[in-house]
């Protein structure tokens, strides 16, 4: 069987080079279809793998809870809140908790102006705590300092891209700016942090947190987000749920009501990001392996020439003693190289493609290409050349040898 | 006892509503070492009969003893075997693989014997020596005259060491000078002790052998040893 079996890989390497030009052609459609999904796959885990990245800078100990009306709620008008009293309850209540900050988006408008220069950045309120809780860290100027707070002084610290957005000097400390029509002096500035998924984070204003509260006029129905740290030693899945039993008792929720609230990690964030990557990745490779479906049945077809083409040879080989499945064995691992072939070179062009399509746009990671794609499209090819191989090898096994023989 | 035993073979076809008996009730035996040939004109039964004793084809009725075993109730890959082991075929057309060198073609049914290359290699370069092609091993088939592509086919139906030869038209393709040297070549295998039969419609070529069955309609019509083997052209 063995040697049979090497006679059987020589052959039919012979009759692939033999001939070199149809072989090429015949392949075309797995090395479009291979080249396609790696190429589809390098960009896509690329860009997970720098997503991974990017969080794990966001420190994995911190905490967000933020509130969570699902949709049906928001048609009838329902809104989940998360209030300043939870904030509290929270500073009180549970242990391990090393930083807490109340974040409040700006509601209204987040324009802000400098000179004649006009830009829309993310306008959050918040607390010198913050500064701990995001791991940022000040370029020039100060973080919002506790006394800030307490006395609402209309103070900002900016993220570089918003200085760069409004021609602020290369130092912004001690201009003013306009937000929402009120000055406000920039105290600090924020060391870049760059983008997550092309959201620049340093196209930020943080205010202090009662300042922000005073300058929105409807304070019943205040909805906060609240970030906390924790301090070493602490488990996150247990302060988790600490969390949510403490609000769902705040929020005088019944057994059955879902939670009002979602408690995110930065883990979490980070999931979540990878599920949609990965199910991009799955979807778009899907649908281009339908291309490999394709360059499979051209496979089948040339076999099923070739069988035609060696009618006499196959009649040859049987009347000197082939059986069924060295004829068998003989196509289908022909076609099995053939599909193998173009899925190493759909391989190789995939990934030059990967590679060129995120050096092409800037700022997009760099491709890669984890082992498991490539055992895939090797093993996939594989599978599509056995597959289409079948049909034509039995056709040349249950051949009579009489009237092969006799084939003109 | 006989090498090749026939008992009552039949062959029909159907050929649209008509039955065609190819082969009409053959009952016969071949020796080990005889030099056997099948004359008649075309329509007799000859190619039937040869396909049948090739075990390319099974008969229709009768039974068949090769060697001592029973072949008519063999499947196709049993019959893929007893070719390998027990038939070497010499075709009109030589049939030989275009894409292998004649070295290629000889050790071919090696490979179905599992066989492993060096030991293949040898026993064909045995074999192409003993038809005297030991210098024209690295070519391929379309390289080789048709005396020497006959020779090659000879050399891989020698190379099994099979209990039969079985030539067909073997020198139909051939000029007469060629036709000399191969039907010599048999002669010479015959004196080896190979058991050689020859489907023909040549007389000369027949008239090499020592035992001439004659067909017509599918049934033997004349059965006679001659003794005649040595020919002096």
């Amino acid at each position: 069987m063995l040697f049979s079996l090497i006679e059987s890989f020589r052959s039919a390497l012979a009759s692939i080079y033999a001939h070199g030009f149809r072989s090429f052609l015949t392949t075309l459609g797995i090395v479009i279809g291979v080249a396609s999904v790696i190429a589809v796959i390098s960009v896509t885990q690329g860009m997970s793998s720098f997503i991974g990245d990017t969080f794990a800078t966001l420190g994995s100990n911190s905490l967000t809870i933020a509130s969570y009306t699902p949709f049906e709620d928001q048609m009838k008008g329902i809104r989940a809140r998360l209030t300043p009293e939870d904030l509290e309850l929270i500073e009180r209540r549970i242990e391990g908790v090393a930083s807490i900050t109340p974040v409040l988006y700006a509601t209204r408008s987040s324009q802000i102006k400098y000179g004649s220069q006009t830009s829309f950045s993310q306008i959050m309120g918040t607390t010198y705590a913050y500064q701990d809780v995001s791991q940022s860290f000040m370029s020039a100027g100060r973080f919002l300092a506790r006394s800030d707070n307490m006395t609402r002084r209309r103070v900002a610290v900016i993220g570089d891209k918003v200085r760069e957005n409004l021609n602020l000097p290369d130092n912004p400390v001690n201009e003013f700016v306009e937000i929402g029509g009120e000055w406000f002096k920039i105290v600090g500035l924020l060391e870049p942090k760059g983008d997550i998924m092309g959201f620049s984070q340093d196209d930020r204003v943080l205010v202090p947190y009662a300042t922000m509260r005073s300058l929105q006029g409807n304070q019943a129905r205040t909805d906060i987000q609240i970030q906390l740290s924790l301090s070493e030693n602490t488990d996150v899945e247990d302060v988790t749920r600490q969390l949510i039993t403490l609000l769902r008792n705040a929020h005088d929720l019944g057994s059955e009501d879902d939670d009002d609230f979602i408690v995110q990690t930065a883990e979490q964030l980070m999931e979540t990001f990878d599920t949609i990557i990965n199910m991009v990745t799955v979807v778009i490779g899907g649908i281009v392996s339908i291309s490999l479906l394709v360059g499979g049945i051209g496979i089948m077809n040339i076999m099923l020439v070739s069988v035609t083409e060696r009618t006499r040879e196959i009649g040859i080989c049987k009347a000197i003693g082939a059986k069924r499945h060295h004829i068998l064995m003989q196509f289908l691992i022909e076609a099995l190289l053939l599909s193998l072939l173009g899925g190493l070179i759909g391989l190789a062009i995939g990934y030059g493609l990967g590679t060129l399509i995120s050096n092409s746009i800037p700022g997009f990671p760099s491709a890669s290409i984890p082992l498991w794609s490539v055992g895939l499209a090797l093993g996939f090819s594989g599978f599509v050349g056995m597959l289409f191989g079948i049909l034509p090898a039995a056709k040349a096994a249950n051949l009579d040898p009489i009237d092969a023989l006799r084939y003109e | 006892m006989a090498l090749i035993e026939l008992q009552d073979i039949t062959k029909y076809y159907t050929m649209g509503d008509q039955i065609v008996r190819a082969l009409d009730g053959i009952t016969t035996t071949i020796n080990r070492n005889e030099y056997i040939a099948f004359i008649g004109s075309s329509g007799s039964g000859k190619s039937t009969m040869l396909n049948i004793l090739g075990c390319l084809d099974k008969p229709t009725n009768g039974e068949y003893h090769l060697n001592g075993k029973n072949v008519e109730v063999l499947d196709q890959n049993e019959l893929s075997e007893i070719r390998n082991l027990e038939i070497g075929f010499i075709f009109q057309s030589f049939n030989l693989l275009p894409r292998a060198t004649a070295l290629g073609n000889v050790m071919q049914p090696l490979i179905y014997r599992n066989i492993g290359f060096r030991k293949r290699k040898e026993m064909a370069m045995q074999s192409l020596t003993r038809v005297g092609l030991a210098d024209r091993t690295d070519h391929l088939p379309n390289q080789l005259s048709g005396g020497q592509r006959q020779r090659v086919a000879i050399a891989r139906a020698l190379v099994t060491h099979p209990s039969i030869l079985l030539a067909d038209e073997p020198t139909g393709n051939l000029d007469s000078k060629t036709t000399i040297e191969i039907m010599q070549l048999f002669d010479e295998l015959h004196a080896e002790g190979h058991t050689l039969i020859v489907v023909t419609h040549e007389d000369e070529i027949a008239q090499h052998c020592n035992r001439v069955v004659e067909m017509k309609d599918g049934k033997i019509f004349n059965d006679s040893h001659t003794h005649s083997a040595k020919v002096t052209y």
